[in-house]
């Protein structure tokens, strides 16, 4: 049994995908539609909105059929950091029957907006001495920024390999997974920082690359949330959450699509105050 | 040297919760009332609005909305043998800051703590003997009740609107409702919130087992609302972006939608935002405050004079401004002596998770912080803990808040963090499972407390909080048996495979568990063994009120914002009948 598209739509909604439709490129645009009607779908029930003609609801249309993947512009890593990063990303979540995997999702490319920027300069985090290590429960306790953390390892990584032969991206699926798997026990020194704290935050980023909104370079066509069947950013269940054990069939939204946004300006409450 | 500004009849420190909810009422008997808060002005329009506040990156994992770690960070240790450390990044729980405070990330979820939590010790003895507790344990009486706050959790559920269903009104037990709650006055302002598929599954279980299932009292609002102060609430359309989030909505019951439209009208009460305040200052006598100094965002030094100051600050904060401030005498583990940062408690939480076959298909993003289906059966007293070594509960239920998949893609026991096998039982279990949260109570005990760092300081030049906490074996004990209670649920569900993970020590600043830090400015009627006296007023300078779940001599076994609602109306009340009629103790130390 599968829910079917709601047929309530308004005129708000449908201006904005129309609008979108207008400016974009025809593959997007298949993206925008499907965008306008989630949108549509997604507007206050407790709003009296005038029904739109049942044509506006499109049937979910399928996932769009990417292209190959565009090559990133790699700001942060450099090319031999490009190529572990590429490599160790995929193995960490890879392409198979069920979806993408890192590299198409552009995780890497994720990855390399993220060190570039505040996060990889220490955003969030505190940055004062004295430098004590302590015990598990009281977590991160390295002077490093994540950009200086992963600059530091990726090059320790790349010279211990290169010592011993091929560089990680030639070597087969089975010795990368073996590597990454001796750097996740921590049995090596990477110039300071612990193997096993590079491998927690690579793992950590990857997966907020993968599943993240596709804004922020990775998740690219929303493929990760496709892959589960998460709906994305933008959503009101209120007529489908007691309907219970029914698939909900929808292309998911991102952040992106959203773009014009929504202002849930009530009638009768103050916009703002103060 | 600070620029003395003109002297007001009171300060309020932190523009959260409380402190809109007393400063309204301050300011509506007529007092010229100044609130200062560090952080920033914000409402639902413009900034809580789409595209940007579903951002799960944003701010569940960077987590936009919290306290500024990088300038205000508390230091931890688990034990007073090991050295404090900063925690550099939150994780285990995440104070807020801003107008509105940390209730503009919540979940919602919004209880009662029953009789026996405010008589705790006193119970216990009664009815399970003095020997029955560990004696590390130092659990004590609220000095207040039940029956006193009962009027003010009715009002405090009305200013929200709360979303929910009786379960004892006025002694008679209703169908439908928690049994074991204490009794209540009238009902919810609202009906419960529609139940999802996890909730469903839940109840028809927890009923096989001969347990007491009831919705969840929510304040995301089932129905549109409009609350005692005149303003409009919207219904909750369950988008599943509560905790950590905004509500764009005008759904989620925050300070922005049920108090501050009235409040920053008022012209008795100016907001300043921006205001880190420094300390409460003290008369040469020690015994009386005269204001505060703080420094704004400019960096300027000023001092706002006041005759009444009350720090309405998250717990931890709040604890902190008294250790600054010089106010009450700091707790001494050695010792045992002192009270200032003594009885800090938390919670105790463990999860349980039921996986299902490709058939049951939950959608665990259709939800609200606070849509859960649960049972208080195994929770504070409502069973009888002879033989069993412990005291306290959990509550447990199905409490869906949401399925954002940085964070949410369960996986059963024994599945690799990584590589394909991690991948496909993400996609194989992130719509096929229930997920039980076990919400447990926690004891205080003597090693666990809060004092200032010696060594790391904040942006200002003030030394950092620092936490020592480990979870006492009580807690630990209740919940290994409470969960195992859990696994009982999921496997009377039908689930395939049930895993339980009941709460283990040591408790870890690196896994988020909970933001219901408690204690450390206790509540009580001893002044050697509280901070403050059953009004939160502080013994030692009679015009400082302290209120926060600071207030707590422990935590119970549920969300603490509805009992420091009722805390915060109990103490207007007392204010404005009492202290501000003829300002001294209002109960003689």
């Amino acid at each position: 049994m599968k829910l079917p598209t709601s047929p309530h739509v308004t005129r708000r909604s449908f201006v904005v995908s129309a609008s979108v439709a207008t400016v974009v490129p025809p593959t997007v645009a298949l993206v925008a539609g499907s965008a306008g009607a989630a949108a549509a779908a997604a507007h206050h029930p407790a709003r009296s909105s005038p029904p739109a003609q049942a044509s506006a609801a499109a049937p979910v249309p399928p996932a769009p059929v990417s292209s190959a993947p565009e090559r990133p512009v790699y700001l942060f890593f450099n090319v031999a950091e490009v190529q572990f990063i590429e490599a160790a990303c995929e193995r960490l979540i890879p392409a198979d029957e069920a979806g993408a995997g890192a590299l198409a999702a552009g995780v890497p490319n994720y990855l390399d907006k993220q060190l570039g920027g505040a996060w990889g300069a220490g955003e969030r985090l505190y940055r004062s001495g004295p430098w004590i290590q302590g015990s598990p429960s009281q977590g991160y306790q390295l002077p490093f920024t994540p950009a200086e953390l992963f600059r530091t390892a990726l090059r320790a990584i790349n010279s211990d390999l290169a010592r011993q032969g091929p560089p990680f991206s030639e070597l087969s699926a089975a010795a990368q997974d073996d590597y990454l798997k001796s750097l996740e026990k921590g049995s090596h020194d990477l110039d300071g920082v612990p193997a096993a704290v590079f491998f927690d935050m690579l793992l950590k980023m990857s997966i907020e690359g993968f599943f993240s909104d596709p804004v922020y370079g990775g998740n690219r066509d929303m493929v990760a949330w496709r892959m589960i069947g998460f709906p994305g950013a933008y959503a009101d269940y209120y007529e489908a959450i007691d309907r219970h054990g029914v698939k909900f069939e929808r292309a998911p939204m991102s952040l992106g699509e959203d773009g014009q946004g929504h202002v849930h300006v009530h009638p009768e409450i103050p916009a703002s105050v103060g | 040297m600070a620029q003395r500004l003109k002297e007001v009849d009171v300060v309020v420190i932190g523009v959260g919760m409380v402190g809109s909810i007393l400063a309204k009422e301050l300011a509506a008997a007529g007092y010229k009332v100044v609130g200062l808060e560090r952080g920033t002005t914000r409402f639902t329009v413009p900034e809580f609005q789409s595209p940007g506040i579903h951002d799960e990156l944003r701010f569940d994992v960077r987590k936009a909305l919290m306290q500024d770690n990088t300038r205000e960070p508390v230091t931890f240790r688990n034990h007073s043998s090991e050295t404090g450390l900063p925690i550099r990044r939150w994780e285990s729980f995440l104070p807020g800051t801003g107008l509105g405070g940390s209730m503009v990330h919540w979940n919602g979820q919004t209880f009662r703590f029953q009789a026996n939590d405010f008589q705790l010790a006193t119970r216990t003895r009664e009815r399970y003997g003095k020997g029955f507790l560990d004696p590390d344990l130092t659990i004590q009486d609220w000095g207040v009740t039940y029956d006193e706050l009962e009027p003010h959790y009715d009002r405090f559920e009305y200013l929200l609107g709360t979303s929910g269903k009786a379960g004892n009104l006025k002694g008679q037990i209703q169908p439908g409702g928690d049994p074991h709650e204490s009794p209540r006055s009238r009902d919810y302002p609202t009906p419960p919130q529609k139940e999802h598929y996890s909730g469903a599954l839940f109840r028809k279980a927890a009923s096989s087992l001969g347990h007491h299932p009831f919705p969840q009292p929510s304040s995301n609002l089932s129905q549109p609302y409009t609350n005692p102060e005149g303003l409009k609430m919207n219904t909750c359309v369950f988008c599943g972006f509560c905790e950590r989030y905004a509500c764009e909505h005008y759904a989620k019951s925050t300070p922005q939608t049920f108090i501050l439209p009235v409040l920053l009208a008022n012209s008795n009460f100016e907001l300043r935002t921006g205001c880190q305040v420094q300390r409460i200052n003290l008369d040469s006598s020690k015994k009386r405050a005269t204001g505060v100094t703080y420094i704004d965002n400019a960096g300027r030094e000023l001092e706002q004079p006041a005759s009444l100051v009350i720090t309405c600050l998250f717990a931890i904060n709040n604890i902190r401004m008294l250790l600054l401030s010089g106010i009450g005498k700091p707790y001494d583990p050695a010792t045992g002596k002192g009270v200032v940062g003594r009885n800090y408690a938390y919670q105790t939480m463990s999860t349980v998770a039921s996986f299902f076959d490709a058939d049951v298909i939950i959608n665990p993003f259709m939800a609200s912080g606070a849509s859960g289906t649960m049972i208080n059966d195994f929770a504070g007293d409502n069973f009888d803990h002879s033989g069993l070594g412990f005291i306290g509960g959990a509550f447990i239920g199905a409490v869906n808040t949401n399925g954002r998949p940085i964070q949410y893609h369960p996986t059963p026991p024994g599945t690799p963090t990584w590589g394909k096998g991690w991948k496909d039982a993400v996609v194989k279990h992130y719509n096929h499972t229930v997920m039980f949260s076990l919400h447990g109570s926690s004891v205080s005990q003597k090693q666990n407390y809060a004092d200032l760092d010696p060594t790391y300081k904040d942006a200002w030049g003030q030394p950092l909080l620092r936490i020592t906490f480990d979870f006492p074996k009580n807690d630990l004990k209740m919940a290994e048996y409470v969960t195992a209670r859990g696994v009982e649920i999921g496997k009377a569900m039908g689930a395939k495979q049930v895993a339980g993970s009941p709460r283990k020590g040591p408790y870890t600043t690196q896994q988020y568990q909970t933001t219901h830090n408690t204690g450390g400015t206790v509540m009580g009627n001893d002044p050697s063994t509280s901070v403050v006296n059953r009004y939160l007023q502080s013994w030692d300078v009679p015009n400082v009120f302290v209120i926060g779940a600071s207030a707590y001599p422990q935590n119970a076994s549920w969300n603490p914002t509805g009992t420091l609602g009722a805390l915060t109306y109990w103490v207007a009340d007392a204010l404005k009948s009492k202290y501000l009629k003829n300002p001294g103790h209002l109960v003689s130390p």
